[in-house]
């Protein structure tokens, strides 16, 4: 019973030293990491919203919905060939939060799942981790705008 | 040109907020994605994502914080012509290119990809 609590009393001595060690360089790396991947895709974005602009009737304000759908299509693409997802394990969160990252979540969860049947295997799973986002996004949203709605609409 | 750069800075620099709230603040990736519309939602709530669209272009609308900017924008433009019941039916107004076409592609991606491994 000493025994047991004097090593993890030296583990965690250990795991407080391996921690002030291990992560401050590994940080630096992954925020670089994301910074460029994150910044390429939207700079690829950019140039799909100037084309939109330059080559259809878009404005800059529409241009925004067919650049996202084209970005999310290349997503989906890169996902079902595999290559997305070894990029994201390089790139961390330059790949994940971009719009990018959402369509990988919702068309690797319905992929991996369709062994289990297209209505309850892609259809229950495809929203497994888009879901939570959509969820707590539409909720705020909601809280958001109804607060704004009444302050204009009894202040103004 | 100048657009590209700040793009790029811009959509970088989110991105390395989510790197920081993933490694520093040990989230998970869901948790993190959902921080970051609920960020979104915020700051266009209070009026600050509007101008960063104006100064970032695509290093704005690409990240995932945009997601909750569209949704307070859809709810809020319908709510100003209808009051509280146009907040309800304009929530998915401006965001409906980027939900219906991920479940679109993902869905039919599921019909041509096999799993991988």
């Amino acid at each position: 019973m000493k025994k047991a609590t004097q090593q993890t009393d030296q583990q965690r001595i250990y795991q407080e030293f391996a921690k002030k060690r291990e992560p401050s360089p590994s940080i630096w790396k992954n925020c670089l990491k994301a910074f460029i991947f994150g910044g390429l895709i939207c700079v690829i974005g950019q140039g799909l919203q100037n084309f939109f602009i330059y080559y259809f009737d878009f404005n800059e304000k529409t241009a925004g919905d067919p650049t996202v759908a084209v970005l999310i299509f290349i997503a989906v693409l890169l996902t079902g060939f595999g290559v997305y997802d070894k990029i994201a394990q390089f790139a961390g969160a330059g790949t994940a939060v971009p719009v990018t990252g959402f369509a990988n979540a919702m068309a690797s969860a319905a992929i991996d799942h369709r062994t289990e049947g297209y209505v309850l295997g892609v259809g229950g799973n495809m929203f497994k981790l888009a879901g939570p986002v959509i969820v707590f996004g539409t909720t705020a949203a909601f809280i958001i705008a109804l607060i704004k709605t009444i302050w204009i609409q009894w202040g103004g | 040109m100048a657009m590209y750069l700040s793009a790029f800075i811009v959509g970088g620099l989110i991105c390395v907020i989510g790197q920081l709230l993933m490694d520093k603040a040990k989230l998970t990736p869901g948790h993190t994605l959902t921080a970051l519309v609920v960020i979104g939602a915020i700051l266009d709530g209070v009026g600050l994502y509007e101008p960063l669209i104006d100064f970032a272009g695509a290093g704005a609308t690409v990240p995932i914080t945009s997601f909750g900017n569209s949704l307070v924008h859809g709810a809020m433009a319908e709510g100003e012509q209808n009051g509280i019941v146009g907040v309800i039916t304009g929530i998915f107004e401006v965001t409906s290119a980027g939900i219906s076409s991920a479940i679109i592609f993902s869905f039919l991606a599921a019909l041509i990809f096999k799993p991988k491994g």
